[in-house]
This record gives structure tokens, sequence and C-alpha cells, in this order.
């Protein structure tokens, strides 16, 4: 059995020193060895989207990347979203939308959701398809998802106009 | 998964000497979107894994005007993000825009597509037409070779055990090309390609003439294919719909596709006379300076 690495990586603004083998996937890591279970495991072959976690900024599905690589990395979970009870815009939306029935791809959508916004705070319902392609959804049938991503963008965009 | 070491070197050295200490039984990394998957059902059976993407020279993109140097280990997101690189060598950032979703982008290389070796790999036709050199490094040495003699067969290229594809360089554009990549699939994202083509084509100063053209297929034969008898054909022919028809033909006559689930050979012989039209249209239209809506089912 291969050796046990040291691994250091910032979680959600936290750093996080932890052990893990080469074999284990981040989202193994994240959910067995960190119990960052917010992170969903669908397919773990990069096809549903449900472990998008951001890497250094960019989404990625971590069942598609090893724990061991993300040494010195920056990463954000779906439990970094949230700040204490106060949810953000992205998660009102999806509520307040039912967004959701049995919510195991919540999670992916709302990172890949969270990424999209900051790249282009407002989308064409095109533009949010094409790139929430990445994440599948066996319940709700897509159009929910969409109108709250709409939603969240004009949620944030009023927040925004507020800040100033 | 199955157990495996894991190393990454910082240098191109360490990497070629942690692939030939391991004889075989090394496989490198780059974005993992094929590899992790590989290892996880058990296709590729590594002792070690060797992360290449903290080696600088893998991570090279640089657009200068002797070309362009793609490292191999370059994510797709890179690529495309480059507004220079997506004007110049627009069916490079065609296929790279398709391959997968974004999150697959946010990881996946050109080099890992073309040494995966896939027949329906989506950046290699256009890695093909716009003349890219596959450059190689390994305990014998460094050695150049064409994009189309890289691959040999389904999942097989020209690499021995212990070399690393570095970067794929290519040459400057013409004055008056363009290009293109597109494949057809049943769903709007996220499939692989039933056919695929990529064209590069340079036309004379009026414009209305086909100076020469290169083509390339993808899921039509056992490695994503050249085809330098469609680019004859056309050479020296006036940039109308005769000709276009006429490359569509030739480009039926010269591949071999299997039937699969995706489709059968026969309806893939038709597609891929359809795409070969297309994508030269759009290549030429794209060397005339208009702009092309590369939207699906357009
Ligand atoms: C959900 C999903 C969707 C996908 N969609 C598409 C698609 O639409 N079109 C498409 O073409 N592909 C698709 N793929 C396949 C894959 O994403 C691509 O082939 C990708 O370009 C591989 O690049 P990578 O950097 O992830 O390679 P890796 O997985 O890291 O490597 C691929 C192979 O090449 C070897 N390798 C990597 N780099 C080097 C190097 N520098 N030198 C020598 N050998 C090397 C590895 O050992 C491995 O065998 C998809 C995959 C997934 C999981
Ligand atoms: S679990 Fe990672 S993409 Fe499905
Ligand atoms: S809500 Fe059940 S999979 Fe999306």
């Amino acid at each position: 059995m291969a050796k046990k690495r040291v691994v250091t990586t910032t979680i959600n603004g936290d750093t996080h020193e932890f052990l893990c083998q080469p074999r284990q996937t981040l989202l193994e890591t994240l959910r067995d060895v960190l119990g960052l279970t917010g992170t969903k495991e669908g397919c773990s072959n990069g096809n549903c989207g449900a472990c998008t976690v951001h890497l250094n900024g960019r989404p990625v599905d971590s069942c598609l990347v090893l724990g061991v690589e993300v040494e010195g990395a920056e990463i954000r979970t779906i439990e970094g979203v949230a700040c204490g009870s106060h949810l953000d815009e992205v998660q009102e939306a999806f509520l307040e939308g039912a967004a959701l029935q049995c919510g195991i791809c919540t999670p992916g959508f709302i990172m890949q959701t969270e990424s999209l916004l900051d790249e282009n705070p407002n989308p064409t319902e095109d533009e949010i398809r094409f790139y929430l392609a990445g994440n599948l959804c066996r319940c709700t049938g897509y159009d929910k998802i969409v109108r709250s991503v709409q939603c969240a963008a004009e949620k944030r965009q009023t927040a925004n106009v507020g800040d100033h | 998964m199955r157990d495996f070491e894991y190393e990454a070197p910082t240098t191109l050295a360490n990497a070629i000497a942690v692939l030939a200490k391991n004889n075989g039984s090394a496989r490198p990394l780059a974005g993992g979107t094929d590899l992790i998957d590989h290892v996880r059902c058990g296709r590729l059976e590594p002792d070690v894994v060797v992360d290449v993407k903290k080696i600088d020279e893998l991570n090279v993109l640089e657009l200068n005007d002797s070309g362009l140097r793609l490292g191999a280990a370059t994510p797709c997101y890179r690529i495309y993000g480059c507004p220079e690189i997506s004007q110049q060598y627009a069916a490079l950032t065609d296929s790279c825009r398709i391959i997968g979703g974004i999150q697959i982008q946010s990881r996946a290389s050109v080099g890992g597509n073309i040494c995966n070796s896939g027949p329906a790999a989506d950046s290699t036709p256009s890695v093909i037409v716009l003349g890219g050199i596959c450059v190689i490094e390994g305990p014998g040495g460094r050695r150049e070779v064409p994009a189309e003699e890289f691959c040999t067969g389904p999942g097989k290229n020209v690499l021995k055990p212990g070399e690393l594809l570095v970067e794929i360089k290519f040459p400057a554009r013409p004055a008056n090309s363009g290009s293109h990549y597109r494949r057809f699939i049943p769903r709007n994202e996220m499939d692989i390609a039933v056919v695929g083509v990529g064209a590069s084509v340079v036309l004379d100063d009026s414009k209305e003439n086909i100076v020469s053209a290169r083509v390339a297929l993808g899921a039509v034969a056992p490695t994503p294919l050249y085809v330098p008898a469609v680019g004859d054909a056309i050479a020296g022919q006036p940039a109308n719909e005769d000709t276009l028809r006429k490359a569509g033909a030739v480009a039926k006559e010269l591949v071999t596709p299997i039937t699969d689930m995706r489709g059968t050979a026969e309806y893939r012989v038709h597609l891929t006379g359809v795409l070969t039209e297309r994508v030269l249209q759009a290549a030429i239209s794209r060397a005339r300076g208009e702009a092309i809506c590369t939207k699906i089912g357009h």
C-alpha cells in the first residue's frame, strides 16, 4: 500500500493539513477524511457535476482530481458559500424557485452557478444552459434551475447596487 | 481505486527520469479527465502516477511571430481564454470549448487529448489541420512528430515507454487563412462525436479562390484521420458551392467508420460529406474576416 501523504491546503479560507493516499480522489478526501460531506458523489466519472468544487478559482469535478494534487491549492466547497446561517443569493434563489427535489445535485449546481455569475453576472438562458451542461439533475427537469439562476443573477445585481 | 504512488516532478529531466525508472508502469497525469477514470475502471494499471502539471515547459502558452507554442498540459480554458489564439487558431479553440463541460475544460489538456489517442478526440483534427508538431522528449532525447502521425490506433500512439509529450508547436498562420472544427452529436453538449471535422483554408488575395486546404476527420477511422486528398482536390479552385460539394464527395470516399451505438457506418459516411462541406464553408468565411455562428445546430 502506498504511503499516506501529508497535504496542506486552504479550504473555504481555513488552512487544513490532512493525510491521504495517492489513490484517494479530492471528493473522497473531502467527504471521508475531512468530513465535508456537502460535496456529493453522483457518477464518480466526471459526467454529473454533483462533486463540483472550486480549485484555485476554477470549477472542477472533484471526483477527477487526486487529493494529493491539491497541495498548496485554494479550495472552495458548498460549505463555504453561506455566511453562518445567512444564505447567499444563489442558495436563496434555489430555495425560493424550488430548483431542487431530492437535492443531491444541488451543491454541484450551486458551485457551478457561483462560477458562472462571477464570470458573467448577467447570463442569457442559452449561456446558463451551456455553462451548467456538466451538471445533471434527475428530478427537476432543469427549467426551475435555469429560472433560479436568472433570479440569483438579479438578486446579486441588486445587492451590488445597494453596496455602492 | 487501484493503489499507486504519486510523484510530482518540477523539471522535465526529473519527470523523464521517474518515467524511465518505472519502465512502462508509470503514467503521466495531466488534467486526469481520462486517466483517473481509466485507473478507476481498471483499463489502466499504473504503479506510479506522474503529475506533469508542475513542469514549466508543459504549461507554456506563447503566441509570437513564428507561431504558437502550446504546452502539453495546458488546460482548455486557458487556450480559449486568449482572444488572439481564438482569432488566429480558431479551430483549436472551437475544439477546446466543446471538450466536456466547463468543469472538464478547467482541467482537460490538448496534450492529454492526443495522448489518450481516442478516434473521436475533439482537438486532434484541429491540431492536425493547423499543422501541429508534437515535441516529444524521453530517455533517448528529443524528437518531433507531425500531429497526423502521432496516433497509431485506438488508444495507441508513437510514444515509447518513458517518453513525454512536451508541447505542440504550430506555425504562424498565413495571410487570408481561416479554420474551424465542428462535430455532430445528438445532444447539445457533453457527448462524444458521431463525426468530427476540422479544416483550415488559405485563400488568395481576392478571397475568391482556395490556395490550399487541410482537412482532418474524427470518429470515422481507427485514429483521427488526416485526408490530404480533400485539400488536393480543392486547391486552386474557386471558393464556391461546387468546390465544397467536391470536397465532401472526396472525403466520403476516404473514411472507414464502424457501426456502434452512436451511429451506423452508412450514417457516418453521409455525415462526413455534410460536415466537410459546412466546416470548409465556415473556414472560408473566417478567412474572409466574416463572423460565423458556432451555435449547435446552425
Ligand atoms: C465527462 C467527460 C466528458 C468528456 N468530453 C470529451 C469531449 O467532448 N471530447 C473529447 O475529445 N474528450 C472528452 N473527454 C475526454 C477527456 O476529457 C479529454 O481526452 C482530455 O483532453 C484529456 O486531457 P487530460 O489533460 O485530462 O488528460 P489525462 O487524463 O491526464 O491523460 C490522458 C492520457 O494521456 C496520457 N498523458 C497525458 N499527458 C501526457 C503527456 N504530456 N505525455 C504523455 N502522455 C500523457 C495519460 O497518461 C493518459 O493516458 C471527456 C471526459 C469526461 C470525463
Ligand atoms: S461525481 Fe464527479 S462528476 Fe459525477
Ligand atoms: S434534485 Fe434530485 S437530482 Fe437534482
